[in-house]
């Protein structure tokens, strides 16, 4: 009997336990949300840990498409273009048992839009939301914003009870060392719950059962585990220590690739990689060209473009991960087309007679600012671009920092040449305009740093924000992409192209915001 | 024999020399001349290297970026030739290892003269003057002796970033690499010679000076410098390996040198992020050069400990 006994409960062990390691996953990545506050920063690292507890009205599929999630329809209001009409999803609730009504929504927004919250920017343009009943919001906007609802895919709706009852109506002060309950507590919607969290080791999420979705995730269980060292995060996926590795180094897909039971997806991020120089006369700090400034010469800022090879960055420092671009804006957004794409051969000599032409015939020195941990193998690429601009004379001096160094020097315009990567999470040219492109001055050109200005060109990209006629939109959108590259604003270098690796039993998607969800991975 | 070179005169300073008791002890000893083989030649190599290396691998104009990942002993697609193959940027691996030590001696030279400059002085004036001025020192010496050298150089490394204008950082990242391993450094050369100028300081012949009045600072630079320099060489010797390690730790860390002009440890770094997509060579060959030279400096080192130990005879 005893035998038996002891027989029955190891078969129901094992019966209990294969299903459950099936669908644990151990999901591995280069670092760890910073915060668990929903509105406490607008970071992709953040946002995609939180988009598994936490859900927005508004998401993208892995196209890009703007759909439904907390929000069933979205129209502007008849009668009134600037309120935006949100019809709610019923019967869904948060992870304590409470009910998601309308008031969790003005909630939300409201908190989104307070002065510590670092989601702000993106609803600058809202002047008061209101709760019509419990399942319809209305926002009304400062004038007519036809993309209002491109900029919800990331602003998380907590519930107001719960933030009342634990002293979380205040957003998180992250710049100020700040600590509040909602860091490292969550109640959210989503389709997982917070069961551990250890920052930058371990968190564990578990199923959350009674999710609103019809069919249930296959992932049970996610064991999320941030490992800085890029050789170490590989290492343990060839080692079985982990599913999925996301951030996977170029030069180690292929043996990834090439390992059984491994397999690597690869698909193109919404992120352009480009350089950047200073604009006007000032002559630069950090060049031997000391009464004006060569950058402001077109010439020279074609011979640059001609000089640089944009096919050999690809095949050699990206191994052929990357698209080469010749316009500052991926394919995902509007207002790209395959005309601006397009991108110059690589002419060394005729690069070299421009620059002379522009009185350079022997070159200039300057300095090149470049993040070393930022972007992929963004220290790589700079490099390859000082070679390049040496074969024509221009001598670069290689400034590589950690992207928390690099930041302050480009915010504060203290560089003469820059490198520096863009996503655009709201898939309209206006989002690339308004901080690249627009004379830098109120809440415009934030990342214009090399102070470019076209007052014609700044009348434009300001009335894109509350054209209503989309077709007149668009057109003004190509008439301003026509300038910038024409004055070759900014110097592209190509998109990003994304590698996550993982057990070949797994299916996980490449998301172009980098933002890969596991309660899509399916199991074969 | 002795009789013979005894009979010699006068005897210049290399015949005295090669009848040393350390010429000898030199002979005696294989690992020694092995050591100091591979040291030299590393040496030599290094300050060579504008004519010896087959390219030029910090102007970066010459540099093809068609030229990467080059197998060694094989050419590129380019059509040049690679002995150690070539890095991700088509930096030939041989040029940037001879260029590279040149960096990482430099700065490890440097760094050792600085530590022993500073040393030599505060142990000097802390041994013969005593009292509070000594305590102060030797204690800061002890305080600094408890954290590994390599905190202290990150240490200050940060707040000489602090300090230097951005626009300065890459021009003035060398010397700020010399700087930060030589404050690093000082206080195992100040606490040995502030120990021997103890001693001196009783004997006679510093009694003898003082009361004819010298100056004091003669008597220290003139009279007891000279007869604590013993240790002080053997503590460089051995240090000068240590600043190599550390320059290499700090380049490989991403705080030294700028990756246009790698140093040894700068190689090692760039190698690393290749290690498991099968190219070795990026790696391989600057680690192997940077534990030979290490590795030979340290028994070279040693072995001046011992030969410059009467009681080890």
């Amino acid at each position: 009997m005893k035998r038996f006994l002891l027989a029955a409960s190891v078969i129901a062990l094992a019966a209990a336990a294969t299903p459950v390691s099936a669908e644990t996953v151990r999901w591995a990545r280069s670092g760890d949300a910073l915060t668990l506050d929903p509105h406490s920063q607008n970071q992709g690292v953040t946002h995609t840990f939180n988009h598994h507890i936490y859900e927005t009205l508004l998401d993208r599929d892995s196209e890009g498409t703007l759909q439904g999630r907390l929000a069933t329809e979205w129209k502007v209001k008849e009668g009134d273009p600037t309120v935006w009409v949100f019809t709610l999803r019923q019967g869904v609730t948060f992870h304590d048992g409470a009910a998601f009504t309308a008031e969790d929504v003005v909630f939300s927004l409201d908190r989104a839009r307070s002065e510590k919250s670092n989601m702000k920017q993106l609803h600058a343009d809202v002047e008061s939301v209101t709760a019509v009943d419990d399942y319809t919001v209305e926002v009304k906007m400062k004038g007519p914003s036809p993309l209002y609802p491109n900029n919800l895919t990331n602003t998380f709706m907590m519930d107001k009870t719960w933030a009342e009852t634990n002293d979380v109506v205040e957003v998180q002060d992250f710049g100020a060392g700040e600590d509040n309950y909602a860091v490292r507590n969550t109640n959210g919607t989503g389709p997982y719950k917070l069961v551990s969290r250890d920052p930058d080791v371990r968190s564990v999420l578990a199923l959350n059962e009674n999710h609103w979705a019809e069919t249930k995730p296959a992932v049970t269980e996610i064991i999320y585990l941030p490992i800085a060292e890029a050789a170490t995060r590989v290492a343990a996926l060839l080692s079985g220590e982990v599913d999925i590795v996301q951030d996977v180094p170029v030069q180690d897909i292929e043996r990834l690739a090439g390992t059984s039971g491994i397999k690597v997806e690869t698909g193109p991020e919404n992120r352009v990689i480009y350089f950047g120089y200073k604009f006007g006369e000032e002559p630069l700090k950090s060049s031997n060209v000391t009464d004006k400034n060569p950058f402001n010469d077109p010439k020279v800022r074609e011979a640059m473009e001609l000089a640089i090879d944009r096919e050999a960055i690809k095949r050699v420092v990206m191994r052929g991960q990357s698209i080469p671009t010749g316009v500052p804006t991926p394919p995902f957004v509007n207002g790209w087309t395959p005309e601006l794409d397009a991108y110059p051969a690589t002419n060394v000599e005729a690069a070299k007679s421009l620059l002379a032409d522009a009185g350079y015939p022997d070159g200039f020195t300057v300095t090149l600012d470049t993040p070393n941990n930022r972007y992929v193998n963004d220290e790589a690429i700079s490099q390859a671009v000082v070679g390049m601009l040496g074969q024509i004379g221009i001598k670069v001096t290689l400034a590589s920092r950690p992207i928390a160094q690099h930041s302050p020097v480009i915010i504060n315009n203290e560089s003469d040449f820059y490198l520096l990567g863009w996503g655009v999470p709201t898939f309209d040219s206006a989002y690339i305009f308004n901080d690249l492109v627009h004379t830098k001055e109120g809440h415009y050109g934030a990342y214009n740093v090399g102070l470019y200005s076209n007052p014609e060109l700044d009348a434009k990209i300001e009335s894109l924000g509350t054209e209503v006629d989309l077709e007149k939109r668009d057109a003004t959108i190509a008439e301003i992409w026509e300038v910038v590259k024409g004055d070759r604003v900014l110097l592209p270098i190509h998109n990003q192209v994304l590698a996550y690796a993982m057990k070949d039993n797994i299916t996980l998607e490449v998301h172009p915001e980098n933002q890969p969800r596991i309660y899509t991975v399916t199991f074969d | 024999m002795s009789e013979l070179t005894q009979t010699a005169k006068p005897k210049g300073a290399v015949a005295r020399f090669f009848d040393s008791d350390v010429w000898f002890s030199f002979r005696r000893s294989p690992v020694t001349i092995v050591a100091a083989t591979v040291a030299v030649s590393l040496v030599l190599a290094a300050l060579l290297a504008p004519w010896i290396a087959p390219y030029n691998p910090f102007n970066p104009a010459s540099l093809n970026l068609m030229d990467g990942f080059t197998e060694p002993l094989s050419e590129s697609m380019m059509g040049n030739y690679f002995v150690f193959g070539s890095d991700n940027q088509g930096r030939d691996v041989l040029s940037t290892i001879l260029y590279g030590s040149r960096v990482s001696l430099f700065v490890a030279v440097m760094a050792t003269l600085f530590a022993m400059a500073i040393g030599i002085s505060l142990g000097l004036s802390a041994g013969y003057v005593g009292g509070v001025y000594d305590s102060v020192v030797m204690r800061i010496a002890d305080i600094q002796l408890s954290f590994p050298a390599i905190l202290i150089a990150l240490l200050i490394f940060g707040v000489a970033r602090g300090i230097i204008p951005p626009s300065q950082h890459e021009s003035m990242a060398v010397w700020v690499l010399i700087i930060a391993i030589g404050l690093a450094n000082w206080a195992q050369f100040a606490r040995t010679v502030r120990g021997a100028t103890m001693v001196e300081r009783q004997k006679d012949y510093v009694s003898a000076a003082r009361i004819m009045g010298v100056n004091p600072l003669r008597i220290l630079v003139g009279h007891v410098l000279p007869n604590v320099l013993g240790p002080v060489l053997v503590i460089a010797t051995i240090g000068l390996a240590l600043a190599i390690i550390e320059e290499a730790t700090l380049s490989f860390l991403g705080v030294g040198v700028p990756p246009t002009q790698p140093s040894l440890g700068t190689l090692i770094r760039i190698g690393q992020q290749f290690l498991f997509s099968g190219e070795w060579w990026i790696l391989f060959f600057p680690a192997v050069t940077l534990v030979l030279l290490a590795l030979s400096v340290n028994l070279l080192g040693d072995w001046l400990r011992d030969a410059l130990n009467p009681r080890l005879r």
